[in-house]
């Protein structure tokens, strides 16, 4: 019983014969990536999705009916209603701030996602490719806190924001997420692989100084990787809640913050509650058509949640 | 060869004596840029984390050892005191008790039905990225509005759960006032958001897997599913461990659905869902307004995740040492 394939394999390397071997071996490979699916696989997939899509046209479902509809039936109508723009301007023009909650998420979420795909590309060009005391315990030392979750220091960084005279501003907020340990792990990591230590070096005889090497050779390489860190930052910048919650007020939230608020603020119109949670959702909807494949490609790549 | 070089010259204008001290200076330079370079690169995160990072998490040591109200500010050092305190209310047990409830009825389910889902996404599939965009879709949801639709999918009264279950011919269930309930509601929520999300992970390290593996068992005779026992789930063994960390890691802290999933937010009447996060906030910004409790139940929930992060660390290591089996790549994408 050694290597069952070999034997036909070395019988019949060409000819009709060869031919009608590589058609079976497409057949036979099940777990490869040769044949086609059948029905039964797409029916299951069509399942999944299903599930994932339903609680997001639930909430259009919802968002445009009205109170009275909800109240009385637990699927207002299988079709979208009329009402859906009317909510949205009825929660725009609410005792909620919705407005600027908006303004608000986007501002954090976009210096976040500049911010952290500046300073990880840094260091982690710094840890794949420069050499310095101490970098394989510093590194490991990125890696360990990536580990640590925000909440455990809310209370002492509650009281350092008060201290700053932050509480209730934004930038309360913005600053813990200027940098994340997993942004630098995966930028060391990307780079890592993505750039040769021969360009670095090149660069280097040619007499460039150490950050313009690092502009003119390890920014380009890294561009990839970057834009999927963006990606993820923006994302997990924009669904926070715990953190904003705590040290921002009702006058000045944060778009999740808003959700909850309308939730608590009138809490049996759920065409409101369900319209402030399209508002809320919408914009990563179309982040997410637009670059839902680099989405998927960069979790492939092995994501870590963040 | 460093004269040459167009971007020093400008920085040895300092110098006066021009030519000799110029190839000295711009040298020094050069090391110096060379030696300084890395760590000021690497010195923003540093900085930054040891600022939002490092120091909160030490300071919430110090804090838990003192009396300290939230407005008044710094008390008396009482040593152990707020831990005795915290351990002695029934809500924290409560909440430990919500919180790991929580989190295997959500991890549990959700890693099987990630292999399972992505075992089927594995095939060669027509439009596999509309399929993959499709089962990742949860992913952009906020867990917070998350927690508001599924809130109102579990409601007592005209929820689409309980409307379900009456199509079937079962009575409703009480998702907000019974305990395990209203565990499965909200462990429903994480899984609805990261089930997706894992499967990419495991179908990365599924194709990942050797075909020649499976070309041999079919030749020995094998059918998919002892394929998929013998050879798929053995080879996703450091994947599997993977998620397992990162969900154990995530599902201790749940706080989001938790509090989206009654108006109050306050984790039920009797703290059926209380989980200790929101035991954290509850006594830090609640009705008890007590930072040193607060800070005593993180580092708790801090300790807790140390014991299980070692436990799960040899884990991996006894079985890494063990399953020498495992490709290379695998491994590596494991370590991402």
């Amino acid at each position: 019983m050694t290597s069952p394939t070999s034997l036909p394999v070395i019988a019949q390397t060409s000819g009709k014969a060869a031919a009608e071997w590589q058609r079976k071996r497409r057949r036979v490979s099940v777990g490869g990536t040769q044949r086609r699916p059948g029905w039964v696989t797409y029916l299951l997939l069509s399942l999944v999705i299903l599930i994932s899509i339903f609680p997001l046209y639930y909430v259009v479902l919802l968002a445009s009916s009205d109170q009275v509809t909800i109240s009385r039936s637990i699927i207002p109508s299988w079709i979208p209603q009329g009402n859906f723009f009317e909510n949205i301007d009825k929660v725009f023009n609410g005792a909620i701030p919705v407005l600027k909650g908006f303004t608000n998420s986007l501002i954090i979420a976009v210096i976040q996602s500049v911010s952290v795909v500046i300073f990880s590309t840094l260091a982690g060009y710094s840890f794949a490719k420069l050499s310095f005391r101490g970098r394989g315990p510093l590194l490991v030392f990125v890696i360990a806190t990536m580990a640590v979750p925000v909440q455990l220091g809310v209370v002492p960084l509650f009281i350092v924001m008060s201290q700053l005279g932050w509480s209730g501003k934004i930038i309360a907020v913005i600053v813990p997420g200027l940098v994340t340990a997993f942004g630098v792990f995966w930028m060391t990591q990307y780079l890592e692989n993505a750039l040769p230590y021969e360009l670095v070096e090149a660069a280097r005889v040619d007499g460039a100084s150490m950050i313009r090497t690092f502009w003119h050779v390890a920014v380009p390489a890294a561009r990839p990787a970057a834009a999927m860190l963006a990606l993820f930052t923006f994302i997990g910048s924009w669904v926070n809640y715990f953190w904003p919650f705590i040290i921002l007020n009702q006058q000045n939230p944060t778009l999740p913050m808003v959700t909850k608020l309308l939730q608590s603020g009138y809490h049996t119109d759920y065409s409101l509650i369900m319209a402030g949670v399209a508002i809320s959702t919408a914009p990563l909807l179309v982040l997410f058509f637009l670059a839902g494949r680099q989405l998927v490609a960069g979790i492939m790549q092995g994501a870590v949640k963040g | 060869m460093a004269v040459q070089s167009p971007p020093q010259a400008p920085r040895a204008k300092s110098s006066p004596d021009r030519r000799p001290t110029r190839i000295a200076f711009s040298q020094r330079l050069g090391r110096w840029d060379v030696k300084v370079s890395p760590y000021l690169y690497i010195s923003p995160f540093f900085i930054l984390f040891a600022i939002t990072g490092l120091f909160p998490l030490l300071y919430t040591g110090y804090i838990s050892v003192h009396q300290w109200h939230t407005l008044g500010g710094q008390g008396d050092f009482v040593g152990l005191e707020n831990f005795a305190a915290v351990l002695d209310q029934t809500s924290f047990w409560k909440a430990l008790r919500n919180t790991f409830s929580i989190f295997l009825l959500s991890s549990v389910p959700q890693v099987i039905a990630a292999i399972i889902i992505a075992a089927i996404l594995n095939a060669n599939l027509r439009a596999k990225t509309f399929w993959r965009m499709g089962v990742l879709l949860p992913y952009i949801v906020a867990p917070i509005a998350v927690g508001l639709i599924f809130g109102r999918i579990f409601a007592d009264q005209y929820g689409l759960a309980n409307g379900l279950l009456d199509l079937l011919g079962m009575g409703p269930i009480r998702w907000h006032s019974d305990v395990i309930p209203s565990h499965f509601a909200i462990a429903t929520m994480v899984n609805f958001r990261w089930t997706g999300y894992n499967t990419l992970i495991f179908l990365a390290a599924m194709q990942a897997i050797p075909s020649d593996l499976y070309e041999a068992a079919i030749i020995d005779g094998a059918g998919r599913l002892r394929q998929f026992f013998s050879i798929t789930i053995p080879q996703l063994r450091a994947t599997i461990i993977f998620v397992v960390i990162t969900s154990t890691i995530g599902g201790l802290q749940i706080f989001d659905e938790a509090r989206a999933f009654d108006t109050q937010g306050t984790g039920g009447a009797d703290k059926q869902w209380l989980t200790l996060t929101m035991y954290i906030h509850e006594l830090g910004w609640g009705n008890q307004l007590n930072f040193g409790r607060a800070a005593a139940v993180a580092w708790l929930l801090f300790l807790i995740i140390v014991v299980i992060g070692i436990i799960n660390f040899f884990i991996t290591s006894k079985i890494s040492t063990s399953g020498s089996r495992t490709p290379k790549k695998v491994k590596k994408g494991v370590k991402r």
